[in-house]
């Protein structure tokens, strides 16, 4: 028959696209694998240069000490490790409720123009560099909280540690919260708008139909639903402002001291070791340090990944 | 009957835990259009993708028994996959054109086979063997002024047509078509058809149709599934005319299914 | 029908929270502008010809005469370089988790790493960067933050590909296989070509997080004043020449950082239109 002399002339060929298609799964296996093994490797590299350190002192002094004074070799991270909690906090305080209402403004109510004004708007904020935020706080938020926003709750809720203005400058953890939350609006706008879209239409018109509301159709039906999805939204807005170095470390005042009110200067871990790279080799154990703050920041993401993933599964499970 | 050119020994497959395909036993002669008709669930699809096997490209399938397609298992180890789907094509329900050109959507299946160098060697330029299968497809006199421009261009009869005339393209010794004219509009459909007609003397067809009367027009061969289960198989007219299963009689006659 | 009341609790929560909704769009969009507003505002006094064109003069590093093209130009080579490293990477890993290893295992833990890297702090990148430098007995040059960009790309890249590829529809597949393509036929030469538009957003994407990104270039590139002659030499890059210039005590030298903090919006807006604007046109060949 015709196709066997055409298949012996071919085998060589078929041969050689089996070898192809081999090696292209062993050279992406290896990829794949290599990628997997990254996390690991950042966190040896890390560890083996913080070794110093973590050798000749306590952990539990390492982390929870509030004395930072390098040329005396007292390395104290608690100061730094609150000053990142405290802005992230503060800035993801600020951020998610705006941010999920727009999201659902959009999602749900808006009419389809201002969607196609507002989509593009917020993506390309996405992708504006976190330097400028920073230039934008410098020059608005700082002045803003330091001449306005905290006199006026120092004046009016100055009762409450929390809100105390001891710091007349502006440059404070809240001055970084509201950086870090205008740069993370984009990110949970745009996610948490489009896994409330994916909610199936006849979910909403079955609640609709009942003769529930608008509003009660979101809470109860497409919020549900979509529930997962928001909070990885949130996450995702989360470790973006968590991680964040350059916007923040232009506002927040970088003072090494366990803040007591949002209107206090912080100095969070990122900033910590952007500022000092410079003479990090040139002061005994200094390097380690830095590098101890950077697996300490690797640590803090690890967990929160684990947690988050851990809970997550839990909700979408029941 | 003619000599089988596919033959099929307890074949069984499995969906997870379903059993989708029970212990089926039958032959597919050469160069006729076989029909495997039967109620929609009944593995007439599973039965078909079987033969070319991309039943394995679905996660969690399970295949036992034997597809000796000229007398050689295509489900023995040492044979390779990409054989099998060059020696046994398929049309899909849906035309899928690929993401190119028309004329390289018809190239498509020759190139990555190799075969442009040696039609080259034979004096056959891939531009004949393209407008060859188009016209077997019957689409050549409507795209030859635009063949490379973008398949998904065409309307869904045309895109159809040219998926058929892909799988020629590889001039495969079978030819699956499962319900090839289900997303057509009637024209599309019986040009199709009569397509598939034209090119049974040189290939073997095996149809998947829920229409008994595409049956009709279409079959030398006939088999019936029944949830998952061989129920009758035979010359058509056999078995349009005389069933032998209570069954295949109750279909035939619309009273199941 | 029973008489209701004119104006229910449920009406009136209806309006409360939509009534929130539209000032929290109001708000959110508006503070949006307002960034755009103040860089212009600020940015483009200070903007000439001569800063984007000229290599700065006049002191090492925060000269108050000539341009930042310095800068720019190294921005672009840090952000290319890295780029196309992480392409290499992030293409074969984002289409062996869809045709060697799907729904497996093994791609769940792949995407659970790239999740986690993508968590990962660019700083950290940055150090990790840094001390792979120092093994390598290199220097910190424009080589080497374009391997710690690479790194950093890797998560944003690979998961938007990944995300792109999985929406092909699996019958398109079929098709390739059924006429006896192998995976690696149907990957590179179908799967590529349907989901080309979704593969460049990702692609830019990380470009425009690489081109705006400080912290990892900080340890790694360096700063310098002229512009790079080899990979081995150091680099400026934009977001660090906005952050050195705006550090300074003097006025013209802030002046200075609102310029290049304009140029570098500007290039993330070019490439937020090119985007849009290039996925358009390679959509030609993709079924739907």
């Amino acid at each position: 028959m015709a196709w066997r002399t055409r298949e012996q002339v071919t085998a060589v060929i078929r041969q050689r696209r089996r070898r192809t298609d081999r090696l292209a799964e062993r050279l992406m296996a290896a990829l794949s694998a290599a990628c997997v093994l990254l996390v690991p490797l950042i966190a040896a590299a890390l560890w083996l240069r913080a070794w110093p350190i973590l050798r000749t002192r306590p952990l539990g002094d390492l982390l929870f000490s509030t004395v930072w004074r390098p040329q005396q070799g007292a390395f104290g991270f608690f100061p730094f490790i609150m000053g990142t909690l405290w802005v992230t906090a503060v800035a993801m305080v600020l951020a998610v409720p705006p941010s999920l209402l727009t999201a659902i403004y959009l999602a749900e109510y808006a009419p389809p123009r201002l969607r196609a004004v507002a989509n593009p708007l917020i993506d390309l904020l996405a992708g504006i560099p976190s330097v400028v935020y920073g230039v934008w706080g410098v020059v608005v938020v700082v002045p803003l909280v330091g001449q306005r926003v905290g006199p006026l709750l120092h004046r009016w809720l100055g009762v409450v540690p929390l809100f105390r203005q001891d710091n007349p400058t502006g440059y404070s953890i809240l001055a970084g919260g509201i950086v870090l939350a205008v740069m993370v609006f984009p990110i949970i706008i745009a996610v948490a708008q489009d896994v409330i879209r994916a909610v199936p239409q006849g979910l909403r018109e079955a609640s609709l139909a009942l003769g529930a509301t608008r509003w009660q159709t979101v809470r109860n039906v497409v919020l549900r639903r979509a529930w997962a999805g928001v909070m990885a939204a949130i996450m995702l807005g989360f470790s973006r402002a968590f991680g964040e170095t350059m916007a923040v470390l232009m506002v927040v005042g970088n003072i090494p001291q366990v803040p007591r009110s949002i209107l206090d200067a912080a100095y969070p871990l990122t900033a910590l070791i952007a500022n000092n790279y410079g003479e990090m080799m040139s002061i005994p154990l200094y390097d380690a340090a830095l590098m101890g703050g950077a697996l300490i920041l690797l640590a803090i993401v690890l967990v929160f990944n684990v947690a988050a993933r851990a809970v997550l599964v839990r909700w979408v499970g029941s | 009957m003619t000599e089988p050119l596919i033959e099929i020994r307890d074949l069984n497959v499995w969906y997870g835990t379903e059993h989708a395909l029970k212990g089926i036993t039958v032959d597919i002669p050469a160069r006729q259009i076989t029909a495997v008709i039967g109620p929609s669930g009944c593995g007439k699809t599973t039965l078909l993708r079987s033969l070319n096997r991309l039943l394995e490209e679905t996660e969690g399938t399970r295949v036992t028994g034997q597809v000796l397609l000229d007398g050689v298992n295509i489900y023995d180890r040492g044979v390779d996959v990409t054989e099998v789907r060059t020696r046994v094509g398929m049309l899909a329900p849906k035309p899928f054109p690929l993401p190119m050109s028309i004329y390289d959507n018809v190239a498509y299946g020759r190139r990555i086979h190799g075969l442009p160098v040696l039609d080259k060697g034979n004096g056959r330029h891939l531009d004949r063997i393209v407008e060859r299968y188009l016209r077997a497809a019957g689409l050549w006199e409507e795209v030859k002024d635009r063949l490379h421009s973008p398949a998904s261009g065409l309307s869904t009869g045309q895109q159809q047509r040219l998926c058929l005339a892909r799988a020629l393209a590889v001039e495969p010794e079978v030819l699956l078509c499962d319900e090839p004219t289900s997303a057509l509009d009637p024209i599309s459909a019986q040009r199709i058809e009569e397509q598939l007609r034209a090119i049974k003397t040189e290939t073997t067809i095996v149809v998947v149709t829920h229409s008994l009367r595409q049956a009709h027009r279409l079959a030398d061969y006939l088999i019936f599934l029944w949830l998952g289960e061989l129920v009758e198989a035979g010359p058509a007219r056999q078995v349009f005319q005389n069933p032998r299963d209570e069954r295949t009689r109750a279909y035939l006659a619309g009273d199941i299914g | 029908m029973v008489p209701r009341p004119r104006i229910s609790r449920r009406k009136l929560e209806e309006l409360f929270f939509q009534g929130l909704m539209i000032i929290s769009t109001v708000g959110v969009l508006g503070s949006l502008l307002l960034i755009l507003g103040t860089i212009v505002w600020r940015g483009l006094p200070a903007l000439d010809l001569a800063m984007i064109t000229q290599t700065p003069k006049g002191g090492y590093y925060l000269g108050q005469e000539g341009g930042i093209l310095n800068a720019i130009v190294g921005s672009l080579y840090l952000a290319l370089g890295g780029t196309l490293l992480s392409m290499v990477a992030s293409l074969p890993i984002a289409l062996y988790l869809h045709f060697y290893a799907a729904r497996s295992r093994w791609a769940e833990v792949v995407r659970l790493a790239l999740d986690v890297l993508w968590g990962i702090p660019s700083i950290v990148y940055g150090a990790f960067g840094f001390l792979l430098m120092l093994w390598l007995g290199m220097r910190a040059s424009l080589l080497g933050g374009i391997i710690t960009l690479a790194f950093l790309e890797l998560p944003i890249m690979a998961r938007g590909m990944d995300e792109a590829i999985a929406m092909v529809p699996a019958a398109l597949k079929e098709a390739s296989y059924a006429l006896g393509a192998t995976r690696f036929e149907t990957a590179a030469r179908i799967v590529v070509r349907q989901t080309a538009p979704g593969l460049l957003t990702a692609v830019l994407l990380a470009f425009g997080r690489a081109i705006g990104d400080a912290a990892s270039v900080l340890f790694t590139a360096g700063y310098t004043d002229r512009l790079p002659d080899s990979l081995l030499s150091p680099v400026a890059s934009l977001p660090l020449a906005v952050f050195f210039q705006l550090g300074t005590p003097f006025p013209k030298v802030q002046e200075r950082a609102y310029a290049s903090a304009l140029v570098l919006t500007v290039i993330v807006l070019v490439l937020s239109v090119l985007s849009r604007w290039l996925s358009r046109r390679l959509t030609r060949h993709v079924i739907r």
